[in-house]
């Protein structure tokens, strides 16, 4: 984090000497004051290019469960086949993106960092969920303060010291903690499913089966998923991250066979 | 392609109700973007001090972050003064935070009770850019235009251009109030599509704070 | 020599469309319509044809009616769920309605599904999209039980299930994950109840109660309410009182009534 933000510094105090150059050879009569004229606006990049489409989340019996799929999708292309949009960070979180890929690579590399100053104080201490989920929503709010987003929303959810965390933030800071999250597209096809059949005590079992459940939707559903999941499962023992798998859909139904039997006359 | 926007509005209500020895502070907990609910148990207070309680609504992220900048304002002033910040004391300072963000504002419709240094029921009332007002009643948020009209009806606080000045304190007990709020609440979750789910009341008076939360729709 | 004014050539004129889109560009905007920001949905089952709605109609983010009726009648045997602007629902459904019952007293025959969804697709798409109805269509005729989706610029689905409106998604969800082939007309009205409910408690735009219409062979069942999940969860005992003298009087007259007409013969107008 630290190294990014010199950069910047470092660039736009460049830019700005430039600038300021340019000024006193114009006016050099006058004298410098404390108000410095207004530079040309600096833009950002507002629209993401390779993006991945929705992640869930449950808490369930032992802990937390998060799953997304791995498609990377370039506009409506499906560009990127294999990409890993769940990681985890220390011991007892993992955290879940969907949005700008390069964004999210851009917060793992701030994450490792942050948990490497934190290892260094060599105190014993680790970063839950809670100080991690924190610590995204202040990047990511600060980010849209400077008109410069980090075009993700964030999933992220762990169990330190026997307390099931599950949370997420978007893209300008909204955040919030609930018993199950989804972003994107899942915010309207899973999270009804979710209020539906979501309970405190769902096994290990019955958490995987629904949240496959609420997947299977997506991939009908949502154009930019894809048949090629990962779960997270994250307990007090530990963190496991599956290897991707497929989902078996149903395209046989009678009505698919014939769409348009009995419809003779229209067009 | 997606548009960006810096600010989202995630909706509801906040009413606050100052009678001459308590302040009850409500909010809906339903939070929202668009047409969607992102989780039915938000809170939207933010207790300040021991006598003073912030309910806002608008833009959750700035909401938060406004109340992080006022609890850290509120603990170097227990440094400096070895005592809690009376409530119009912290109106002053909300008022003065948000202007500091006068053109980058916090989107934030806040409404601040509590109980003055005389131990009155005190209610401020603001807009988004500091501008603000003590007043015996208000309500901000989405369901605002449908909670005001019904307030002025019910308290009917004397105008602060009355002279000589009247007791800005309204007439109606502290159950009453409750009452009141419960019921305008269920009226305003019946025809306003951003409030619902719950809604979470704080009554302030000189015993303390007490908090109560009753259901609302959640259509 | 007597000029005759032709009709234009080439269909419908988009004068107006065009001359709106300029007014809005200009800061001009037209009065809001009633929008049923909406959850509908239609469910083929093993005897018939299910709709479902649910009743909230909206005014931006105001509720406008708590309990209105989304299910129109096309036909004895035709019904079709509307979403979008009020007003072009209702007024596409009873222009097909009506065109409908004169196509019966000239054929003598019962109107068919496939009829009303052609009617009502090239009326949709003569409008280009700006009558603004989305709606799902279902009916049983003599070829049987059929659902479709139409749009609001003319393209139409034939499905097994279809949902449309702001909660299509919601309900979506519900027959995505619990749908079967051949189902009974109790798993049927359970599974179109959830979508709606679905809709209703997750999507903003709708909301109140479910209606139902079960539409088969032998008739139609039209369950208005058939499900009302959500009463007022608070009314105050205390009561609101208005005391006499709320209300300042600043001056009073009184005009006596006079009786301006005298009837002489035949009867007074009847109530």
């Amino acid at each position: 984090m630290a190294m990014f933000m010199q950069q910047q510094t470092d660039d736009s105090s460049f830019k700005k000497n430039m600038l300021f150059r340019g000024q006193q050879d114009q006016s050099s009569a006058l004298p410098s004051v404390g108000f410095v004229p207004a530079k040309s606006p600096t833009t950002h990049t507002q629209y993401p290019y390779v993006t991945g489409s929705s992640v869930l989340g449950i808490k369930y019996k032992d802990g937390v469960l998060i799953a997304a799929d791995c498609g990377g999708s370039y506009g409506s292309t499906l560009r990127y086949k294999s990409v890993e949009r769940l990681k985890a960070v220390g011991k007892s979180t993992v955290i879940g993106a969907s949005g700008e890929i390069s964004d999210f690579q851009q917060i793992m590399r701030y994450l490792d960092e942050l948990t490497l100053k934190d290892k260094m104080w060599d105190d014993g201490n680790t970063l839950g969920p809670k100080e991690v989920h924190n610590y995204l929503c202040r990047v990511m709010y600060n980010h849209r303060n400077k008109f410069d987003p980090l075009w993700n929303t964030l999933i992220l959810g762990g169990v330190k010291n026997g307390v099931k965390y599950l949370g997420m933030v978007s893209m300008i800071g909204v955040h919030f903690e609930e018993n199950h999250v989804a972003s994107g597209f899942g915010n309207h096809l899973a999270r009804p499913i979710f209020r539906d059949e979501w309970k405190e005590d769902l096994s290990l079992e019955e958490g995987i089966l629904l949240l496959e459940k609420c997947f299977r939707v997506l991939l009908y559903r949502d154009r930019s998923a894809v048949n090629k999941l990962q779960v997270a499962n994250i307990t007090a023992e530990g963190i496991t991250i599956s290897k991707p798998y497929a989902l078996r859909t149903e395209w046989e139904y009678k009505a698919f066979q014939n769409p348009t039997q009995g419809v003779e006359g229209s067009w | 392609m997606a548009y960006w926007s810096p600010y989202d509005n995630n909706g509801g209500t906040c009413v606050a109700i100052a009678g001459s020895e308590y302040c009850v502070i409500a909010a809906d907990t339903r939070l929202s973007t668009g047409y969607s609910i992102l989780t039915r148990e938000h809170t939207k207070m933010c207790q300040l001090s021991d006598k003073c309680v912030l309910a806002s609504s608008g833009f959750q992220a700035d909401i938060r972050a406004l109340q992080k900048n006022l609890d850290a304002r509120h603990q170097i002033y227990q440094h400096q003064h070895n005592k809690k910040m009376s409530c119009p004391a912290m109106a002053q300072l909300l008022s003065n935070t948000l202007y500091y963000k006068r053109f980058f504002p916090y989107y934030a419709f806040n409404v601040l009770g509590g109980l003055d240094n005389e131990g009155k029921g005190c209610v401020f009332t603001y807009d988004a850019v500091g501008s603000y007002e003590r007043v015996g009643y208000s309500s901000q948020g989405t369901g605002q235009q449908l909670l005001m009209p019904v307030l002025d009806n019910q308290l009917q606080s004397a105008s602060p251009l009355l002279l000589p000045s009247k007791e800005s304190a309204t007439p109606l007990s502290e159950s009453e109030a409750v009452d009141l709020i419960m019921d305008i609440f269920a009226s305003a979750t019946e025809r306003d599509i951003y409030t619902g789910d719950a809604v979470e009341i704080v009554v302030v008076n000189a015993d303390g704070i007490r908090r109560e939360v009753a259901d609302l729709r959640k259509d | 020599m007597v000029r005759v004014e032709e009709p234009a050539k080439g269909g419908f004129s988009f004068d107006l469309c065009r001359r709106n889109a300029m007014l809005e560009k200009q800061g001009v905007h037209a009065p809001k319509c009633l929008k049923t920001g909406t959850t509908i949905v239609g469910l083929i089952y093993k005897d018939g044809v299910i709709l479902g709605a649910d009743t909230r109609a909206t005014e931006g983010s105001i509720v406008a009616d708590k309990n209105c009726e989304k299910i129109h009648k096309l036909a004895a045997n035709i019904y079709c769920c509307g979403a979008g602007t009020a007003a072009d629902t209702e007024n596409v459904t009873d222009m097909v309605s009506s065109q409908l019952e004169l196509h019966r007293y000239a054929t003598g025959r019962n109107s068919r599904v496939v009829t009303a969804l052609t009617m009502l697709k090239s009326h949709l798409f003569r409008y280009q999209g700006y009558v603004s109805a989305a709606l799902v269509l279902g009916g049983y005729d003599v070829t049987g039980p059929h659902l479709h989706a139409v749009y609001p610029h003319g393209s139409t689905d034939t499905l097994p299930f279809a949902t449309m409106g702001s909660g299509s998604l919601a309900a979506m969800a519900m027959f995505e994950s619990r749908y079967k082939e051949d189902m009974t007309k109790e798993e049927g009205m359970a599974l179109v109840a959830a979508a709606i409910c679905s809709g209703i408690f997750n999507d903003l735009g709708s909301g109140s109660n479910v209606d139902l219409c079960i539409i088969t062979k032998d008739g139609v069942e039209f369950l208005r309410n058939f499900q009302q999940p959500n009463p007022r969860t608070y009314v105050s005992k205390r009561g609101y009182s208005f005391a006499k003298g709320h209300t300042a009087i600043l001056s009073t007259k009184v005009i006596p009534l006079r009786e301006q007409v005298t009837i002489e013969e035949g009867d007074g107008m009847a109530e």
